[in-house]
């Protein structure tokens, strides 16, 4: 099982993302370099957090052109299961994986706390060890958070079950007190229309062991581990 | 040649920035404000002496890259 984890210049939580998989799950781990093309025999790719090209333009606007993003489009295509954090979920938006687009946040300031967030489908292969409708805590830290698309992308996403985390309040309820961004229809996390590729603004790279006082990313990394051991796209 | 391209934030597109500036404006005494979109604008030097090309280029250019379509609109001016 290999994670392969892209890098961007001015990523900067490869390192997370590499810990998560090799020391706290036993998994292969490899860095992608941006400029390069191969994934390394991926099972997984995940695009990490950071401010990829110094989020020049707009945050992920210029990331999509490096070749590795070729590679990952073709690697999502073929079926296999991508995850973008953060910048990475920015990332895979302006590379037209996932729809819709990020706007500066709501109230214009860097948000960097933790949230809560309600798992809304356990049907991605990184979501699948999660109770549908339970409440996660993970951290954010992010200044273009605010999710937005057309309303009939947004309403498209709704029907086909393709919001997979929506910001809430501790108890799951949904109230703009407990949006930290402004995002429409509290979304933190989406997924495509084939369920292989996810995204979404909080970093359970930042919360998957005891240690940090908090594991609730790991099932992210473990979901993908059961989903996909032997498939290779 | 000398372009110039616009990008702003649709009609109708939340735009916090805009409010944010709006609302200074109004506190600075320009009572009169009624609404500000912030947006950006690319002085672009493009080879070429056929305007119409250039335009398109530049158009292509927005489309590819200087906007996002799904959330900015965007003009072009050839100068």
């Amino acid at each position: 099982m290999k994670f392969s984890i892209v890098v961007f210049p001015g990523s900067n939580c490869e390192r997370d993302c590499e810990h998560v998989a090799r020391e706290l799950l036993g998994c292969e781990a490899e860095y992608v370099w941006h400029a390069d093309t191969d994934l390394k025999g991926a099972d997984v790719v995940i695009i990490p957090g950071g401010f990829a090209y110094g989020d020049y333009l707009r945050a992920g606007a210029l990331a999509r052109f490096s070749p590795v993003m070729e590679s990952v489009g073709r690697f999502a295509k073929a079926g296999g299961a991508v995850l973008g954090i953060c910048n990475g979920f920015q990332v895979l938006l302006e590379a037209g994986l996932l729809p819709g687009a990020m706007r500066v946040n709501r109230d214009l300031r860097y948000v960097c706390r933790d949230v809560h967030m309600r798992v809304e489908s356990r049907e991605t292969p990184f979501t699948r060890l999660y109770e549908e409708g339970s409440v996660v805590r993970m951290p954010i830290g992010h200044m273009e958070g605010n999710y937005t698309a057309p309303a009939s992308t947004l309403d498209e996403l709704e029907r086909e079950g393709r919001v997979i985390f929506r910001y809430s309040d501790e108890r799951g309820a949904i109230a703009d007190s407990a949006n930290p961004n402004g995002a429409e229809r509290a979304i933190a996390g989406i997924c495509n229309r084939e369920r292989n590729v996810v995204g979404l603004m909080p970093h359970p790279d930042r919360c998957a062991e005891p240690l940090l006082g908090n594991d609730a990313g790991l099932k992210m990394f473990q979901s993908a581990i059961g989903a996909l051991s032997g498939f290779r796209p | 040649m000398k372009v110039e391209v616009r990008v702003y934030p649709r009609e109708g597109i939340l735009d916090p920035q805009g409010k944010a500036i709006a609302a200074a404006l109004v506190r600075l005494g320009h009572a009169g404000v009624e609404g500000v979109r912030a947006g950006k604008v690319f002085f672009l030097e493009v080879a070429g002496e056929d305007r119409p090309s250039v335009e398109a280029q530049a158009r292509r250019m927005a489309e590819e890259l200087l906007a996002n379509t799904v959330i900015e609109g965007y003009d072009v001016r050839v100068l």
